[in-house]
């Protein structure tokens, strides 16, 4: 369909942001690359009163070392990530998932602050955050605060985001490998199941409402016991039946993710 | 009522300024504001390729751009790059391995071919494919496609 | 490549074009930019259709209130089922030969009650789509959602909602076909082997949304139709028929069309709703499916369930097949060529490679309230493939014998036509065994067996798989015109040459990117003797084309090109009868070559055809009074002897199939195709490829999926999967050519045969990998979890 009715405005800085939530409350929604909401707007799930552009207020980009961490603004985009020095080097991580989202044309527009605040339980960004222990910089008129990747993702497409907020950047901690895989119908597909594994932090996504740090293996996973990992996904998980398959089918994939993803570390602790 | 907000944008290499409604995406815009049909809309919702253009010098789906965001950026659709002569090679290869049937993914396509040329002259077989992924073809089978990029990239090594 | 000479032209003349891989001329504007779909077309004073869909998948409403709707700024009028109905009669979409078969009254918009979810009820026309989208929001519709069918399995027991109780039942058709006598001869065979397929329900997904521009001019009484169609000449006699115009004040116009493999071969209700509103505003109604639309009210096919046995003796002798198909085609008869040839198709084609005594089909067709399906892209054929492919794999299996070596020794002789198969089809000449052949000589078949021995130790699973296949092609009038459909089994095509030397051709087929018009050039720059760059085709107008029947069941290159061949004999004859009183010669002693007469024994140039046409049509007064001017000659074409021509071909598929993640990896994909006559080798392959990867789609992605409730689930194109660039094999095609006698080109049709058999090869493949862990599917699409499933890890 074709979007409903709405308006526009460019924000130029912060302030704008906080002048057009203190006017429009509710009805403010925040457009980055778009990505994600601009689809939601065609199916029209979503009819905000004002489509808020922030994409030119410059204390959103940027990516910088920044007291033992990296500070990524949130408006870098998917294609930006992919290919920052920094990135490569500090959070390799999020590089290595970037040609896992979606393809070129998205990427070049989408951004990991909307990644984060959309929440998709199966998108890559948000396990990469909370495998790497991440913290998110928020946002609002009154003031900043930083709220661990582990405390971020809710539920189901919600977040500790609160209205009149907005997420100024990433700060991932710096020096953690870590790899991440997915299991995707087609290239680019959202995972039916994928993993962000950095030392014995696996987060799983695909499988339930949200990213899921898998506690039960990750205790597994410190001491060295896979199988013991793979075990306790039965309990870690509680995947839903999605178009793909049923959740025996997520736990089946999740195990064999997980086993994939530490075997060479296993292989070369031998 | 949506509301209109006036944009001033270059085009294709001219300057084109308009009054558009904060609903309308970019792909709506240059087909029905400017008259620039090549540029196609096959799903509206961001995954099929077929809206493919050029926003500032990289590949975006039009469709998941809004118009009113435009203003002071630089548009090139498959009209501008073949006024400009830059994809006369693709053009010619395309047309060689009949790389395109019904021509409705076609647009989009050259587009993000195009892209591999610009920025990945290096690409394999493999990484075409993989580049022009989210680019949906239901006639061809890809294979022509693939074959044309590979062509051009081959030609200009 | 062309061995035999087809008595044109002679073959080595460089306008020979006939088998020759001549670029297709409109490719040039597909990548300019510069093409021209429906929505491309701009009329002023239009107005845009959108429509309130039922959310329910049956269920009564009731409009109760438009008053919101039309104060939506923009909205001009809003249309129900009760104002269409006086504007446009209904239609029953049965066909009489098709004997049984019955289906319920349809209208453009339905009074009280929706079949399906998504079929569209109430209009609105605004005068941007936007604004009417918006008012179809702003509608008050009140709705009573009743039980729905959805299962066809339950359709005809008792307790189903009968879908329209005037019926009597969900029974929309029944046919079996019966040859021997099966039951002795399954009783008694060395081994019978049974098994359950599935198809999974899909739809065409074409790229450009269907779209059609209807413009009624009250002042002549002419309704004109922009419209993406594969047969103007079909869309005009329903269009006339139901809005009660007559047929020639109906002009359909159909220029670029993006994809259509079937799709828009139908006719629509939300079509015909826009015809009508056009028709009662005389202003321009223009509708556009968007995806959602498109998913929910596009035709689907394919949604089989066939439960299947084989008879086999000891040496691998095939006896019989014993096939009961079950299919649900939604709440109505898709008009007008209806739904129930789907089923039909797998009655006449299953076992259809191979000879054998004993045959019984049963397909059994039941209406219930999802989208309807009809004909897509080899109808019945990948259904009909993988249930004859399958089951020869595991009788091979059962008696321990090589798949290929079964097949060879089944495969109905390449000396043994004409012959009548048991469904009582009748092959003119198919080519099974030298098809095989070549196929060997492209699979590195030893390579092939080694890397999977070898990858089998590794714990990697890697399968081959073949599907043989035959393609039912250009149809006779026993297709459809039988049953009464208004639907031409004849093509025609006008060829003539203007002043300038140039020659246009107007043929009743149409192009939606097979290559259409490319061939027609082809065949006409070869039959008249021009360049082919001399050519230009018009098709797709029913105002300036020949009477046809358009674009469909692979007609075109074999009754289109057979037409446009002979209007082209016929317009050089009379080009050289004219020469020859110009140059004062035997019209048998010249010929025309690359735009020239000249003399036939010598090839000295005499007159170039612009020379001749400037004389002819400027100064025709220095030419014998008598001379026959018309450089203007039409020709009909339609085939007599056989109901329906047959292609024949055979497919490999070599996978490797992750049996820890379900996910299956295309290799590499072989076909070998017998399309009879190649008019350009370089379209049929890219025909071939094409349909394989649209098999493919079937066979691994696609799948319309819906709740028990008849929720769609797959609306948009993150849920419908379709083959992308990454995941799709590389392909190599082969061919061997068995022309078909019935005409003069030969050509029988390229445009199916990879759709036919991909799916069926796709299946033996991931089979033959996992035949070692014990594990098969056969149940389309072959997703991770149905293959995980087969393999007991989930």
């Amino acid at each position: 369909m074709k979007w409903p009715a709405t308006s526009y405005r460019r924000a130029s800085s912060l302030g704008d942001v906080w002048q057009a939530f203190a006017e429009g409350g509710a009805g403010v929604q925040l457009l980055a690359g778009g990505q994600t909401l601009l689809a939601t707007l065609a199916f029209r799930l979503s009819e905000p009163a004002l489509l808020l552009d922030i994409t030119r207020i410059p204390t959103l980009r940027g990516i910088a070392l920044h007291g033992g961490a990296l500070r990524i603004g949130a408006l870098t985009t998917h294609a930006g990530l992919g290919r920052d020095p920094l990135v490569a080097r500090h959070a390799p991580l999020l590089a290595q998932a970037v040609p896992l989202i979606a393809h070129p044309a998205i990427r070049n527009r989408g951004t990991i602050g909307g990644s984060l605040a959309n929440a998709d339980p199966a998108a890559e960004l948000p396990a990469c955050a909370v495998a790497l222990e991440a913290t998110l910089v928020l946002a609002s008129a009154q003031g900043e605060r930083r709220v661990p990747a582990g405390e971020f993702f809710t539920g189901l497409l919600s977040t500790a985001l609160r209205p009149g907020e907005l997420i100024l950047a990433v700060e991932v901690p710096i020096g953690r490998g870590g790899s991440i895989t997915e299991i995707a119908r087609r290239s680019g597909d959202y995972a039916m199941c994928g993993l962000a594994l950095v030392g014995a932090r696996p987060v799983f996504f695909g499988v339930g409402d949200g990213p899921v740090l898998a506690r039960g293996a990750g205790a597994a996973l410190a001491r060295g016991d896979v199988e013991a990992a793979c075990a306790a996904l039965d309990t870690d998980l509680d995947p839903p039946t999605d178009m793909h398959g049923p959740p025996a089918m997520k736990r089946h994939l999740a195990r064999v993710l997980l086993r994939r993803a530490a075997a060479p570390r296993q292989e070369q602790a031998a | 009522m949506s509301q209109r907000t006036e944009i001033t944008l270059t085009v294709n290499g001219e300057r084109v300024t308009r009054s558009v409604e904060a609903r309308r995406h970019l792909v709506d815009f240059l087909r029905l504001d400017l008259g620039l049909t090549g540029t196609h809309a096959g799903c509206e919702h961001g995954v099929c390729g077929a809206c493919t253009v050029r926003v500032d010098g990289v590949i975006v789906r039009g469709c998941l751009v809004v118009a009113a965001s435009l203003d002071g950026a630089e548009v090139t659709t498959v009209e501008g790059l073949a006024d400009s002569g830059e994809i006369r090679a693709l053009q010619a290869a395309f047309v060689a391995r009949n790389a395109a049937q019904c021509g409705f993914c076609t647009p989009g396509m050259v587009m993000t071919a195009a892209d591999i040329l610009r920025h990945h002259p290096e690409a394999t077989r493999a990484e075409i494919r993989e580049h022009l992924s989210g680019n949906y073809c239901r006639c061809t089978g890809y294979q022509a496609i693939v074959d044309a990029v590979q062509d051009v990239l081959e030609a200009a090594r | 490549m062309n061995e035999i000479t087809i008595g044109l032209s002679r073959e080595d003349l460089p306008n020979s074009y006939i088998g020759r891989s001549v670029p297709r001329p409109s490719v040039a504007k597909l990548v300019e930019g510069r093409a021209t779909y429906t929505d491309d077309v701009a009329l002023p004073r239009t107005l845009h259709a959108a429509f309130l869909r039922s959310p329910h998948a049956h269920a009564r409403f009731t409009v109760r209130d438009t008053e919101a709707a039309l104060r939506v700024p923009g909205v001009v009028r809003v249309f129900t089922g009760h104002d269409l109905a006086a504007l446009c009669t209904p239609w029953v979409a049965t066909l009489e030969h098709l004997k049984g078969m019955k289906s319920a009254p349809q209208r453009p918009l339905p009074l009280d009650r929706a079949t399906w979810q998504g079929e569209a009820v109430v209009a609105v026309l605004a005068d941007t789509r936007a604004a009417a989208e918006d008012g179809a929001l702003a509608l008050d519709v009140e709705w009573e959602a009743l039980p729905a069918q959805t299962d066809m399995e339950t359709a005809l027991k008792p307790g189903a909602v009968v879908i329209h109780p005037e019926l009597g039942d969900n029974l929309a058709f029944r046919r079996t076909a019966t040859h021997g006598d099966v039951d002795a001869a399954f009783a008694t065979a060395h081994r019978v082997v049974e098994a359950r397929f599935v198809t999974g329900r899909h739809t065409g997904v074409t790229l450009e949304g269907r779209s059609i521009l209807a413009d009624f001019n009250r002042a002549d009484g002419t309704l004109t139709v922009h419209h993406a169609t594969q047969a103007p000449h079909m869309i005009q006699e329903v269009l006339a028929q139901h809005l009660g115009l007559p047929a020639g004040k109906v002009r359909v116009v159909c220029k670029d069309v993006g994809g259509s493999f079937g799709i828009k071969v139908h006719v629509y209700p939300d079509e015909m709703a826009v015809a009508a509103m056009s028709v009662a505003l005389a202003r321009p109604v223009k509708f556009v499916a968007d995806r959602f639309e498109s998913f929910s009210s596009d035709i689907h096919a394919r949604d089989h369930r066939i439960l299947a046995r084989i008879a086999v003796a000891e040496d691998g002798t095939i006896i019989g097949f014993d096939v009961d198909d079950l299919t649900g085609i939604g709440p109505y008869s898709v008009y007008p060529r209806t739904s129930a040839v789907e089923g039909n198709q797998v009655v006449n084609l299953c076992g259809g490679p191979y000879r054998f005594e004993h045959y019984r089909c049963t397909t059994t067709v039941v209406l219930q309230n999802k989208a309807a399906t009809c004909q897509y892209r080899a109808v019945g054929h990948p259904i009909a493939t993988a249930v004859t492919e399958g089951l020869v794999d595991l009788a091979a299996e059962a008696l321990g014998m090589d798949p290929l070596e079964l097949r060879r020794r089944n495969l109905i002789a390449d000396d043994a036509y004409p012959t009548t198969s048991p469904a009582g089809m009748r092959f003119e000449g198919l080519s099974h065994h030298a098809s095989l052949d070549k196929l060997l000589s492209m699979v590195p078949l030893d390579r092939i067996r080694a890397d999977q021995a070898e990858a089998r130790a590794r714990g990697v699973f890697r399968g081959l798989g073949f599907a043989s296949f035959i393609e039912l092609t250009n149809p006779s009038p026993f297709m459809y015109g039988i049953g009464g459909a208004r639907i031409s089994a004849q093509d025609g095509c006008t060829v003539r040459m203007d002043p300038d030397g140039s020659v246009v051709a107007a043929s009743g087929v149409t192009e939606q990117g097979q290559g259409t018009e490319a061939i027609l050039a082809q065949i006409v720059a070869h039959g008249v003797g021009v360049s082919v760059g001399k050519v230009r085709v018009v098709t797709g107008d029913t105002l300036a084309t020949p009477y046809g029947g358009g674009t469909w069941a692979c007609r075109g290159a074999g009754i289109g090109g057979e037409a446009a061949l002979q209007g082209a004999l016929a317009l050089k004859a009379q080009i050289l009868e004219v020469a020859g009183a110009m140059l004062q010669a035997r019209p048998e002693a010249l010929d025309v070559v690359m735009g020239e007469v000249v003399d036939r024994a010598t090839g000295t140039p005499r007159m170039p055809l612009g020379e001749l046409g400037r004389i002819l049509y400027f100064r025709g007064d220095t030419l014998p009074k008598d001379l026959p001017r018309e450089l203007v000659q039409t020709r009909h074409y339609i085939t007599k002897e056989y109901p329906f021509a047959f292609t024949n071909g055979i497919q490999a598929s070599w996978v490797e199939v992750d049996t820890d993640t379900g996910m299956v990896t295309l290799l590499e994909h072989w076909c070998v195709e017998d399309c009879g006559r190649i008019i350009n080798p370089l379209l049929v392959d890219e025909q071939v490829k094409g349909g394989i990867v649209q098999g493919i789609g079937g066979a691994l992605y696609e799948h319309c999926l819906y709740d028990e409730q008849g929720n769609l689930l797959t609306t948009t194109m993150a849920d419908y999967l379709v083959p992308m660039a990454a995941e799709m094999p590389e392909m190599h095609v082969g061919h061997v050519e068995t022309p078909t006698r019935e005409s003069l080109l030969g050509a029988k049709g390229a445009g199916e045969a990879g759709t036919a058999g991909a799916p069926a090869a796709v299946m033996n493949a991931i089979n033959d990998a996992l035949r070692p862990l014990g594990a098969r599917v056969t149940e389309q699409p072959f997703t991770p979890a149905r293959i995980l499933a087969a393999l007991g890890r989930i």
